[in-house]
């Protein structure tokens, strides 16, 4: 209908696949051994050259690398729901307890399996932090029944949160010492120790997940503009509740499942997309956060790497630092139009 | 006539919460190109009402029908191409303009995505068209005014293209251009479109003239139902509204405050109109007032009805007789003061000069202004 809108739809999807080719290069050339590039494009084309170069590319960088992507994705889409759901701006599976819950079971399964030398599949993990989520997510639904501020459920899901998050130290302090090391890196939020068996479960869940979203987008819409006229359109609230939580819960306990809690990504990128496009539109929102989610993840998956090397930051302090002031402008901005 | 005539009708049906019954054996109907409206106190049950024969609530008893078929037997879509409403629950319009709100009523039309064809933006155009707020298209919903939105979300109620428009007080908070501007709208379409109306109004004025049916609702069942001149009558829409302070004018439409109490202490002679604004002046300040000699079928008579202690009248077309002039005289005896509004006296209200040539002689007498 609109050219203007329909040029910056088009700018901000290239804008964001440019960028994520560029990190995308950026991420496989860095770390703690230096590669030429050349030596890269070698290794990666002709899957020949150096060893041990050969396995830093394709066992360590580029797993860890498709990681950030989908997980990323993952997470912004399913704020993404998560936002919609509620008609809450600063909803996203972080702030909500929902990852918290997840790693709370995941710890626990990982914890009793790793005591009894059982190691844990990529499905079992997935499934574990799936029923944390729901755990989690019960909580929220039920006490967004009781109260309907916007500020109050983000309080009650930050108070889940930590109340998982107290279980699940405690849990890791007096569990046997073995992996622990894993469990506790784990447990602030990493992409790294990714295998490509990992990247292949979590690229068929989240992407499955996500097509299944997208497909949504028409109830997705009509549901954005309240529950009422949802229904009006003739949208069956019911059954698309279910699904709304079923997916963002899928999506989030992914992510949980293999690289730990990772904060405001889910709230932070779903409003600068909107920002850029100008636009809530779903159809366009969807796909938009899947890539703004896989450039912010590999973004700062970088810096967690890079910046301090070798020594590695839990990446949720990265996305924290960039993802938080972002949640504080939202804020702000909300009180001055509400 | 058969209820099968009807576009929409109940039978017998029960409303209320949680299955505790509000309002029982509600029958209510309407054709294609009519508008039905409900009236009555807040909390009584309008919006309830509205809300369970558009499938937001169930229905605790009864059928509704729609098309000839039940409310329960049409899918979704079906229905959201037959009913469209414009409710009071705020619209959540993230980053939408104008053109963004009403597109969305053509959801039930569009594919799986979606997505919207030109001829579906010709409908849109279309709507906001003739809702006079074509120039609103590329604004942000948020940034517009009351009245504008309201009409933005008619023509999304509109580009729905439905056989019947349900509104929840449409009318709230818009001043009273923008009230009067709405509802021709909504008169306009009915006529055109063919559409039935069902919706709740608070001005009782404008109910009354611009419905076909008004249905009263208060109490346990449906008060009242009818044409509104079966159901605006003075008496009923007190007992209605429960009015104990003021009064309400059917005839008028309007509404008065509650009168000074009091015995009389002004004599307001007065006709033909020339007394109302002298009315309002007094019963602001609190001054209880006499009136006459009015004749039955003068409008100061139904002000003064209204709003003074007492009113000596005559009946209509006939000269004011030497009785009333007495009885006039009593009350004005006992004022401390009297107003004259009238400066000519035709040969039917000759008593009046009577009454004002003796009220200056009793040195009562002052200028109009009061």
């Amino acid at each position: 209908m609109n050219k203007k809108a329909y040029r910056r739809y088009a700018v901000s999807f290239a804008a964001l696949a440019l960028l994520l080719a560029a990190l995308l290069v950026w991420n496989i050339n860095s770390g703690s051994v230096s590669l030429s590039v050349r030596e890269i494009f070698h290794i990666l084309v002709f899957r020949g050259g150096d060893e041990t170069a050969y396995n830093i590319i394709w066992q360590i960088r580029l797993p860890r690398i498709l990681a950030a992507i989908i997980l990323g994705g993952a997470l912004s889409v399913s704020g993404f729901l998560l936002q919609t759901f509620f008609g809450n701006p600063i909803a996203g599976p972080f702030v909500l307890g929902i990852s918290s819950g997840s790693k709370l079971v995941v710890a626990l399964v990982m914890v009793y399996l790793l005591g009894r030398s059982v190691t844990i599949s990529s499905a079992g993990m997935i499934a574990a932090a799936f029923v944390g989520a729901m755990i989690s997510m019960g909580f929220v639904l039920l006490f967004s029944r009781k109260i309907s501020r916007m500020s109050m459920l983000v309080i009650s899901g930050v108070m889940i949160g930590y109340i998982c998050s107290a279980i699940t130290d405690f849990v890791v302090t007096f569990a046997d010492d073995s992996n622990i090391v894993n469990l506790h890196n784990w447990s602030l939020g990493s992409f790294s120790g990714m295998t490509w068996g990992n990247v292949t479960v979590m690229a068929a869940v989240v992407g499955l997940a996500s097509a299944v979203t997208f497909l949504m987008s028409k109830p997705i819409s009509a549901y954005q503009l309240g529950e009422v006229y949802a229904q009006n359109l003739g949208v069956n609230i019911r059954l698309f509740r279910v699904a709304l939580i079923l997916l963002s819960s899928v999506l989030s306990a992914c992510v949980t499942a293999f690289a730990g809690p990772i904060s405001f990504v889910g709230i932070a990128v779903p409003h600068l997309v909107k920002s850029m496009l100008k636009t809530a539109k779903p159809l366009l929102v969807i796909p938009a956060c899947f890539l703004g989610g896989a450039v912010f993840c590999l973004f700062c998956d970088l810096i967690a790497r890079t910046m301090f090397a070798p020594t590695e930051l839990s990446i949720s302090s990265v996305t924290a630092v960039f993802g938080a002031p972002v949640v504080i402008y939202i804020m702000v901005r909300r009180r001055k139009t509400v | 006539m058969s209820r099968e005539e009807y576009y929409f009708h109940t039978e017998k049906m029960t409303v209320g919460y949680d299955g505790k019954p509000l309002i029982r054996d509600i029958e209510m109907c309407v054709k294609r190109g009519q508008i039905l409206t409900l009236i009555g106190p807040n909390g009584g049950g309008k919006s309830t009402i509205l809300k369970s024969i558009t499938r937001q609530m169930k229905t605790i008893g009864g059928t509704v029908y729609l098309d000839g078929r039940t409310l329960q037997e049409l899918s979704g879509r079906e229905l959201s191409q037959k009913l469209a409403v414009v409710l009071t629950e705020r619209m959540r319009s993230e980053l939408m303009t104008c053109g963004d709100v009403v597109a969305t009523g053509r959801y039930p039309y569009t594919g799986a995505l979606g997505i919207l064809t030109e001829e579906d933006w010709a409908k849109v155009r279309e709507a906001m068209d003739l809702v006079h707020a074509l120039e609103l298209q590329e604004r942000d919903f948020h940034a517009i005014s009351d009245g504008q939105r309201q009409r933005v979300l008619l023509a999304r109620a509109i580009c729905q293209e439905p056989e019947i428009i349900v509104l929840d007080e449409p009318t709230s908070y818009l001043d009273i251009r923008h009230k009067l501007e709405l509802l021709t709208i909504l008169k306009q379409m009915v006529a055109q479109r063919r559409v039935a109306v069902v919706m709740s109004l608070h001005e009782l004025d404008l109910a009354q003239k611009i419905s076909d049916f008004v249905l009263c609702v208060h109490g346990e069942y449906i008060d009242r139902a009818g044409t509104p001149e079966e159901v605006f009558t003075s008496e009923y829409i007190c007992r209605l509204y429960g009015i104990t302070r003021g009064s309400y004018d059917a005839l008028f439409g309007s509404v008065e405050m509650e009168r000074a109490p009091g015995a009389p202490q002004v004599f307001v002679i007065c006709g033909g109109g020339s007394g109302i604004p002298v009315f309002r002046a007094l019963q602001r300040k609190g001054i209880p007032f006499a009136a006459g000699v009015l004749h039955r079928s003068d409008i100061d008579y139904e002000a003064a009805r209204a709003l003074a202690s007492a009113v000596i009248a005559e009946e209509a077309y006939e000269p004011v007789g030497g009785a009333r002039v007495q009885e006039a005289l009593e009350v004005l005896r006992s004022c401390r003061k009297a107003i004259c509004c009238l400066d000519s006296f035709g040969t039917m209200n000759a008593g009046n000069r009577l009454l004002r040539d003796e009220a200056r002689r009793l040195g009562l007498l002052e200028d109009a202004a009061v």
